[in-house]
């Protein structure tokens, strides 16, 4: 019986990863169907576009075949997957390189944008969200409350233009568009993607002040923009906890409120407020998209929207696929996470 | 203590009345357009462009001399059009997904809800952006999008009621007096899972709203010279650091609009007893 209880005992957190890294790679699978699907779906032909509106029939007909549009759909799919286990997602029409080596240049500028928004909305909205709990229905209840209705109705490009107006034309507090100044743009090496790595690196004066400014504007408006949605679920989260049983037993036996709160409130909610930070860390991803193309921001967002205007389909896939990859690999790790985090599994 | 109950249930319901009532007027303003609108939406006059508030402009001139004011007017509809286009496209589609996954359960279930998950964890506004920009821009294509992506949260919501409703007494009586098949779904199951469809689309609408206006802003939704809030933005973008108000008044719509449309689906939330 302890035995069994005992190989139970790793068996059941192995279960449970290995059940959520099922469900990953079926999304995963179900996100490759998708792309491919938008990109059988489009107008565009593919072949056409190539070869030319001039090009002769036949010459049209060969790039068909070598393009491989004339097999069934299915081995059409195959060959999609193939040629993406190998890291091959085509050349980019616009750019002429191919779509991987576009996206490695641009990727680190939106991850950079997106932590630095997550690690600084955290940093303001849990411990918000654990203060509204403390006192619900209190001022800062209150505050918090019309934040995250802001929050959600504001259309964060437009904020993000009325900043730059204020911050930078108006009142020049910060930098403008773009990474960094014109005079760093072209001296510095970006070695890691990231500008305040290679900004500090360069060692030049005044470059990591610059990259900083740069910064600002952008990572300030993504994370109010989540800082509401953090407070408020966290809010929840917590007061959900201290509704139960447990607590009432722990402030009977004479517990302080601060250990309730770190002891056992905490934990039990820690994966949802795990969920809620994977959930903000994805949309803020997205977020990014749209804020990049106010900021000039040389990311995957500006990207995917320049791609866009040129009808430049491997370029649009790719894009659309590495933040499909992002969302899918954020939302299966959580899922796992939680499941570990949970103290009734343990 | 019953009295701060009342109060603050009264303040929140007054936000639904004001939200309920600036959604209700704006929607008379899109219908009412051609009356109100003091200029045509679309007419230039480029000597006059680019104008700050004035008694002959109340809101000034965009960069080809339209006045704004008509243009914000005229705005109205292709936002609320595409809004009523994905909400009646979506939640049908999640519905019929949720009843059917619910009712029949077994494979059907799995099968359908493992489509509901995958796509629930797809991002929502890049696979928009990727649709629309490789179908071309345009209204429908735009509320095709978003329908593409929003309706597995009603799928997920229309399946936990009809498990819940499938065991009932109530459904056994239906079924005993000879009502099966697509009539039971229809005249019995649908209607119980009416209630949580509509709390869950009226708080959607706000960020449909957002998302459209997104779309807008990168050039994505109607084709110029339709008036279009998002689109206005992107046209004052241009010109921001000089003429601001051309960007911001848009803006200030659509931020108007969701936060009315936020207000009361709170207060439809909280009539309906939800959290």
């Amino acid at each position: 019986m302890s035995a069994r209880a005992s190989g139970d005992a790793w068996r059941q957190p192995v279960m449970r990863v290995s059940g959520g890294l099922v469900t990953l790679a079926c999304t995963l699978a179900g996100l490759l169907l998708v792309t491919f699907g938008l990109s059988r779906l489009s107008p565009v032909d593919p072949a056409a576009q190539l070869v030319g509106e001039h090009a002769s029939q036949g010459v049209y007909l060969e790039m068909r075949r070598t393009l491989g549009l004339d097999e069934p759909w299915p081995v059409q799919f195959e060959r999609y997957v193939v040629r993406l286990a190998h890291g091959d997602l085509g050349v980019s029409l616009s750019t002429g390189e191919r779509v991987s080596d576009d996206l490695r240049r641009v990727f680190p500028a939106t991850a950079e944008l997106a932590t630095l928004s997550l690690v600084l909305s955290a940093l303001v909205g849990l411990p918000l969200g654990i203060l509204a709990a403390w006192r619900p229905r209190g001022v800062l209840d209150a505050v918090v409350r019309v934040l995250s209705l802001f929050g959600n109705s504001l259309p964060i490009y437009w904020l993000g233009l009325l900043a730059l107006f204020f911050f930078y034309a108006h009142w020049h507090l910060v930098a403008g568009p773009g990474r960094l100044d014109d005079a760093f743009e072209y001296t510095i090496d970006m070695r890691t993607g990231s500008v305040l790595i290679d900004s500090w690196q360069s060692g030049l004066p005044g470059a990591l002040a610059n990259a900083v400014s740069h910064l600002l504007l952008p990572v300030a408006l993504l994370a109010a923009y989540a800082i509401g949605n953090i407070t408020r679920l966290t809010r929840a989260a917590l007061l959900n906890e201290s509704d139960q049983e447990y607590v009432l037993l722990a402030r009977a036996k004479g517990a302080t409120e601060v250990r309730v709160l770190l002891s056992h409130v905490l934990p039990n909610a820690a994966g949802l407020i795990v969920t809620v930070l994977a959930l903000t860390y994805a949309n803020l991803l997205e977020g990014a998209v749209l804020i990049e193309t106010v900021f000039a921001w040389p990311g995957l967002g500006r990207y995917l929207t320049t791609a866009l205007f040129a009808a430049d389909t491997p370029a649009v896939l790719g894009g659309t696929l590495l933040i499909g990859v992002c969302f899918v690999l954020i939302n299966g790790m959580t899922d796992v996470l939680v499941r570990l985090l949970d103290p009734r599994g343990r | 203590m019953s009295g701060t109950g009342l109060w603050r249930r009264w303040r929140r319901s007054a936000a639904a009345m004001i939200g309920a009532a600036v959604v209700a007027l704006v929607l008379g303003t899109a219908l009412a357009a051609p009356w109100i609108a003091p200029y045509d939406p679309l007419a230039q006059d480029v000597a006059d462009r680019l104008q700050p508030s004035s008694a002959r402009h109340w809101l000034g001139t965009d960069g080809l001399g339209r006045d704004v004011l008509s243009r914000l007017i005229y705005g109205a509809r292709p936002t609320l059009g595409l809004v009523a286009l994905v909400a009646l496209l979506m939640v049908p589609i999640g519905l019929a997904v949720g009843v059917l996954s619910g009712f029949y359960g077994g494979l059907l279930e799995r099968a359908l809800m493992g489509l509901t998950n995958i796509t629930m964890a797809l991002p929502q506004l890049v696979l928009a952006l990727a649709f629309v920009g490789l179908m071309g821009p345009g209204l429908i294509n735009a509320a095709l999008a978003l329908v593409l992506t929003g309706w597995p949260a009603y799928a997920r919501l229309a399946r936990a009621e009809t498990t819940l409703l499938r065991r009932s007494d109530y459904i056994a009586a239906a079924q005993m007096q000879g009502i099966v098949g697509l009539r039971l779904l229809w005249g019995h199951v649908l209607p119980a899972c009416w209630p949580a469809m509509q709390v869950r689309l009226a708080l959607d609408l706000a960020s449909i709203i957002l998302a459209a206006a997104a779309l807008g802003f990168l050039g994505l939704g109607v084709r110029p010279p339709t008036a279009e809030w998002g689109m206005m933005i992107a046209d004052g973008s241009k010109v921001v650091f000089d003429q601001w108000w051309i960007a911001a008044v848009p803006g200030i719509a659509i931020l108007v609009v969701s936060l009315s449309f936020n207000l009361l689906a709170d207060g439809i939330r909280d009539a309906r007893g939800g959290r």
